[in-house]
């Protein structure tokens, strides 16, 4: 492990003036998995008819209020768990005081003073190839909070239209320290805690259905000095997106200050299709959010029982996986690649558990099975080779019945048919020789049919080793066992 | 026979069960009442078919010979604070115009469940702001009480369930629901000579409840005796998952419970009660008081609860902060009114809806409280009133350590006449002895004591510990037993 102290960023950005480096701290907002909203019990489902998923409590009607759904509050601990947060007993709701249309109550359920999360931490990896570069980004809390409705300003050339599906649904607000130094850490670190949050199962991670979306705070300096003001782009939603935002701010923030401006403190949306940022309000148009404990709930408290069920439900998590995976003897970089994604974990256990040697396993699935899924163009959760059937082709490579080539003959096969490895090298014949007196017979044969070969052999050309290894295995269909041909080849060559 | 009208819950329950007269003949009794007594504004909606289809329920289950439900035959008035399904609920305000809710209160429902039927929906002060029932939207009510000096101008029925009142004390129904959050129940329980209890704070469920101020806002009952507030209570109390301030405890049989010797109870009279300039025939009530709860066995000790003063202040900064925020939701988008200027934009729909819907008194609340909550006041405003509100429910814990319960009076002068106090600071210091119990959310009871010289009721409250309400009911039955007050309004209406 290499913390944040001595893994310092190169990123730079060249001004006309000198380098600059640029400072990113990321509010992330991930819906939590629930069948539930946060304080009322309509459903969640994305994608529903308008105004089909709401309840007296999210359209505010007088005298509604609203009750804690225990599933959210527990995502939400669950999460602070996995990212090692202190997990605060007492915590309490506050309500943002704002009105816009979207927001029925007039005011936001969130958590400013006491949130229920405190700080913890989430190590990255910002170069791929090097997993091991590890920097350590800070978290300073996880509240939990209500979603906002959506307007629609498409539907009426004059009027606009509310949709308050999404009004009242939970989300975690995760708020990083500005820890990170370049795009690429940013966007490690929303990698990193998209995988975090879909191994543990509190948010589906989908940023393309709004539910993870990130404010981006972004900010210049000369290298080494204090911090410069902050601008925040609100709502990105992609990773590629939160890398091309902070590129283009960091830069524009750059070019006001070295031409004499100063960076005003102020909010600003991107925009995908130009991966440029604009302003959307200044300080001046901020809110007064009138922040005060929300007197329709009770100070949440947590007890022993709760946190320990929320421990206990915890799944292995990547960090913990990759270890476990590097100790048993893959390579640090397919590690990384397996523990990436949670589906890809759980394919690789269930493939390991199903008794698969672990090295051959990992060069199998990042190799063969991601080539084939990739030509498929699916995911492994929609793979046609189920790990049990992959864990009978690997067993059948190390027991010696197939050799690496009719393994991917087979595998292919596998693809195609879905038939399990054994049916499909007994069906068509396709299992390896060891026979001896086969092989012997056929090495003759490639003897005798390339004798200015094997005379330059002789002579010490090594190199044509590998010829007749190929011709041997030419002939027989692919099918010998290599380490056998290769035995019985030295033999009859270095007589 | 005699008039149906004027027997109180208690006594229509029984009479109902016995069989000496039907559910419909009190039902169709109070009906008529209420329909003749639109002087008084007391309704804003009357619903007789609610009522007649509970006294129907009530009558075909006692001709089937089926155990009859605990409020069976008795019809009530329902503060207009609480949504009633299909029936428009407006909080007195404009702003709800013509709004009927899909639902029903929790209150509402259990009292449906117990068999109870509803008279109307009862005119009070506009989102329960008031104190004298004049911030209605749709008009004042009038208290059917007059003074005796023969100038019959017209009183207020206190506030804010002025509605509620007016009609148990014009026998237009024989209870009522109410709301209190300052002294909403109490006040107006003592201008109008009947009881009223505020019980402890999330003993009633807020759920369908129009809010004011969430950590004050409770419901109760109010009747023209003891007995019949407990009887009510009763059907109105109980936990409530919807409501995440609900305590969740079984209701206490508090009917059962009730008996007026206070042996072995303390009862203490709180020296900052006696305030600057209270009138005289409050202090004599007062001191009657005392005799009474001694005269029933009690032993009175002279207790203290230093931060009285600050109490009024702090209640006028956390009651119009949370009402601030409280009522962001009525905004013209989803419900009630919407005014849309010719052009306009969704701020200026905001602004135009709002100064048109909410009356002066909400406006100025809803001021206030944007103020005390607003970044750099929020300190020492909120933050404060806060730290004042929990020196207070300290002071009360370290009273109960002298004292069962106290024994105040319940406001510091008898009805004043309507428009009589223009100033709003005048009326705020009208609840100067109910909010304090507010803030620690504590149960108490307005019981008629006596008439000022004017021939105007004054009332005495009682005070408990959290959840003692029997022993409220209990201090508050010996004081009704021997105040022996008999007198009503004079028919006028």
């Amino acid at each position: 492990m290499v913390s944040g102290d001595t893994m310092e960023s190169s990123y730079r950005i060249q001004g006309a003036t000198g380098e600059w480096e640029v400072v990113i701290g990321l509010e992330v907002h991930a819906q939590v998995t629930s069948n539930a909203k946060l304080f009322s019990g309509a459903a969640t489902a994305f994608g529903a008819e308008p105004n089909t998923q709401v309840s007296l409590i999210d359209a505010a009607m007088p005298g509604m209020l609203p009750v804690p759904n225990r599933e959210c509050i527990r995502q939400a601990v669950r999460t602070g768990m996995a990212i090692d947060a202190q997990i605060n007993r007492w915590s309490r709701f506050d309500r943002k005081n704002y009105f816009y249309a979207d927001l029925p109550q007039g005011y936001q359920i969130s958590q400013l003073y006491h949130p229920l999360v405190g700080e913890g931490h989430v190590d990255v990896a910002p170069d791929e190839k090097n997993p091991d570069a590890v920097k350590r980004i800070g978290v300073e809390r996880i509240h939990v909070e209500q979603d906002a409705g959506k307007l629609m300003h498409d539907q009426h050339p004059t009027r606009s239209y509310v949709d308050l599906n999404r009004s009242g649904v939970a989300l975690m607000e995760i708020v990083s320290r500005p820890d990170m130094r370049s795009p690429a850490e940013a966007g490690a670190y929303l990698r990193k805690l998209r995988a975090v949050l879909r191994y543990v199962g509190s948010c589906d991670g989908n940023m393309e259905e709004g539910s993870m979306r990130a404010d981006v705070n972004v900010s210049v300096r000369r290298p080494g000095e204090g911090f410069g003001t902050r601008t925040e782009t609100k709502n990105v939603n992609s990773v590629r997106f939160v890398m091309q935002a902070i590129e283009y701010e960091a830069k524009r923030q750059v070019d006001v200050i070295e031409s004499g401006g100063t960076v005003e403190q102020e909010t600003r949306l991107f925009n995908p299709d130009t991966g440029t940022t604009r302003t959307m309000r200044s300080k001046e148009d901020a809110h007064d959010y009138r922040y005060f404990p929300d007197p329709d709930l009770l100070p949440l408290e947590l007890d022993d029982a709760f946190l320990e069920e929320c421990r206990a439900s915890l799944p292995e998590l990547p960090d913990a996986k990759r270890s476990r995976y590097e100790a048993a003897g893959i390579t640090p970089y397919n590690a990384g690649v397996l523990t990436a994604e949670v589906e890809t974990a759980r394919w690789f256990d269930a493939l390991l558990e199903a008794g698969a040697p672990a090295l051959q396993a990992s060069t199998c699935v990042t190799g063969e099975l991601f080539g084939a899924l990739n030509r498929l163009g699916k995911g492994i959760e929609d793979s046609p080779v189920a790990p049990a059937q992959a864990a009978e082709l690997l067993a059948l490579v190390a027991d010696g019945t197939l050799s690496g080539s009719l393994a991917k003959q087979v595998f292919e096969l596998m693809l195609e048919t879905g038939q399990g490895a054994a049916a499909i090298v007994e069906e068509r014949g396709l299992k390896q020789t060891s026979d001896t007196g086969a092989i012997e017979a056929v090495i003759a044969d490639v003897l005798a049919r390339n004798p200015a070969q094997l005379e330059q052999y002789r002579a010490g050309k090594q190199a044509l080793f590998g010829f007749f290894v190929g011709q041997t295995m030419k002939a027989m269909g692919g099918k010998a066992n290599p380490g056998v041909v290769n035995d019985l080849l030295r033999k009859a060559l270095d007589v | 026979m005699s008039d149906l009208t004027d027997l109180g819950v208690a006594a229509i329950r029984d009479g109902v069960r016995r069989g000496d007269f039907s559910a419909r003949e009190v039902a169709d009794a109070f009906v008529v009442k209420v329909s003749r007594a639109k002087a008084l504004n007391a309704f804003l909606v009357e619903t007789p078919e609610h009522a007649l289809a509970a006294a129907r329920e009530a009558d075909t289950a006692r001709a089937a010979g089926e155990a009859l439900k605990p409020l069976a035959g008795v019809p009530i008035g329902m503060k207009d604070l609480f949504c009633t399904k299909g029936v428009p609920s407006t909080a007195a305000s404009r702003i709800l115009d013509g709004f009927a809710p899909p639902y029903e209160s929790t209150v509402s429902q259990n009292l449906w469940n117990a068999g109870a039927g509803m008279l109307g929906k009862l005119n009070m002060d506009q989102f329960a702001m008031g104190s004298s029932n004049e911030t209605s939207a749709f008009g004042n009510v009038i208290s059917p009480w007059r003074r005796k000096d023969g100038g019959n101008a017209p009183l207020a029925p206190g506030g804010s369930s002025g509605g509620s009142s007016a009609a148990v004390a014009a026998r237009l129904c024989p209870g009522a629901t109410g709301t209190d959050t300052g002294g909403s129940i109490r006040q107006p329980a003592a201008f109008t000579g009947i009881s009223g209890i505020k019980p402890t704070y999330g003993r009633c469920s807020r759920w369908g409840v129009i809010a004011f101020a969430s950590s004050l806002d409770q419901a109760g009952p109010m009747a023209r005796d003891v007995r019949d507030c407990a009887i009510v209570l009763e059907a109105m109390a109980g936990f409530d998952p919807k409501d995440a301030t609900s305590l969740q405890l079984d209701v206490p049989r508090w009917e059962h419970g009730l008996s007026s010797s206070l042996h072995g109870v303390r009862v203490g009279i709180p020296k900052e009660y006696r305030v600057d300039g209270m009138p005289a025939e409050i202090e004599a009530l007062w001191q009657s008081g005392i005799d009474w709860v001694r005269d029933a066995g009690a032993e009175v000790v002279e207790v203290s609860l230093p931060h009285t003063r600050y109490a009024l202040p702090a209640y006028y900064i956390i009651a119009p902060a949370e009402a601030s925020s409280n009522l962001a939701r009525y905004d013209g988008v989803r419900y009630g009114l919407r005014d849309l200027p010719e052009g306009a934009g969704l701020q200026d729909m905001y602004a135009a809806t709002r100064a048109d819907g909410f009356g002066e008194e909400v406006k100025r609340r809803i001021l206030i409280g944007t103020y005390v909550l607003s970044a750099g006041f929020y300190d020492a405003y909120y933050t404060q009133a806060q730290k004042v509100r929990a020196l207070i429910a300290r002071d009360f814990e370290q009273a109960w350590g002298r004292c069962d319960l106290l024994l105040t009076p319940t406001a510091p002068s008898a009805a004043f006449a309507l428009g009589e106090k223009a100033d709003p600071l005048a009326m705020y210091l009208n609840d100067v002895f109910t909010v304090p119990s507010s803030l620690a959310g504590l149960p108490a009871m307005s019981v008629p004591g006596g008439l000022d010289a004017a021939g105007l009721p004054l009332g005495l409250q009682i005070i408990g510990k959290p959840l003692d309400e029997q022993a409220v009911l209990n201090a508050s039955l010996a004081l009704e037993e021997r105040a022996g007050f008999a007198a009503r309004p004079e028919v006028w209406w």
